[in-house]
């Protein structure tokens, strides 16, 4: 059995916030009518209910993320996300649905601290003072396609493809370096 | 700067968060159509300069395809809307005609 590992290891980088990657998440992509009733049924199984459009529901440790009109992520520990995929896909195997473990295909990264919005106003063009909490919004960062939310006080969680991850947390770390503030 | 609404996701965002797709309703002529109805599905593009229909993917957002109606003078954009459309909706043609009473209308 070989080890799992994130992309960057959980590099981390002290600037004016803090920027690491969160190490290994599981993330699954769900792909499905959204109203779909076994899909509604699987999600309160596991104490989920669906979010709004561009929106997060959580529980028990896990995020639910509303991600286009057809697709959702479901955001869990590493090591569960094989169980919940199956699962998802038990439930929706007469429907109309896809479900697959992106887990290893994705990273995650947290940008930590009073001064975090300013890091993501340097590198997307999303409205972030707007961004409230319980939101995902998927745009672009820099060059590459990301999504981030507020997870937490003074907390912003971002993902990018697994393929990015070292551009994406090179982004982060000089755009946190200190000095570089932008008000 | 050119700020589109997705329909599909509700965020307005500005261009570069998107990805054209050039000109929207065009009419698919494919094998068995004559050659000035292929050339025309192939060339012909109407270009003007004013109200203009188009194609958009919010390439970096939620993946969907939608369509825009706007100026292509002044980038005013009159409304954004469903992709499984093959003319222009009523209620797009009476925005574009409140902000533009001369326009000679879609056709
Ligand atoms: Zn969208």
């Amino acid at each position: 059995m070989s080890n799992a590992v994130s992309a960057l290891n959980s590099e981390r980088h002290e600037g004016f916030v803090t920027v690491s990657e969160a190490g290994l998440v599981g993330m699954i992509t769900i792909r499905s009518d959204q109203a779909s009733k076994p899909l509604v049924k699987a999600l309160k199984d596991l104490g989920l209910s669906l979010p709004p459009k561009r929106g997060i529901t959580e529980a028990g440790g896990l995020v639910l993320a509303w991600m286009s009109p057809d697709e959702l992520l479901l955001i869990c520990p590493h090591d569960q996300a094989p169980a919940h995929t199956g699962a998802l896909e038990a439930a929706l195997a007469k429907t109309h649905a896809l479900v697959v473990n992106v887990s290893d295909a994705r990273a995650l990264m947290h940008v930590r601290g009073a001064r975090a919005d300013e890091v993501m106003m340097k590198l997307s063009p999303a409205d972030i003072q707007q961004l409230p909490a319980g939101e995902m919004r998927r745009t672009r960062f820099a060059q590459v396609p990301a999504a981030f939310w507020r997870s937490g006080r003074e907390e912003i969680s971002v993902i990018c493809f697994r393929s990015v991850a070292a551009y994406v947390m090179g982004l982060l770390e000089v755009s946190a370096r200190p000095g570089s503030e932008l008000f | 700067m050119l700020s589109l609404t997705c329909p599909c996701c509700g965020i307005t965002a500005e261009e570069t968060e998107f990805h054209p797709g050039g000109e929207a309703h065009l009419k698919r002529f494919g094998p068995g159509s004559s050659d000035d109805d292929f050339e025309g599905y192939l060339f012909g593009r109407k270009n003007p300069k004013g109200v203009h229909f188009e194609r958009w993917r919010h390439s970096h957002g939620c993946g969907k395809w939608f369509l825009v109606a706007r100026c292509t003078a002044t980038l005013e954009v009159f409304a954004s809307y469903s992709a499984q459309t093959t003319t222009p909706p009523v209620d797009v043609i009476k925005a574009i005609k409140a902000k533009r009473p001369d326009w000679e209308g879609y056709a």
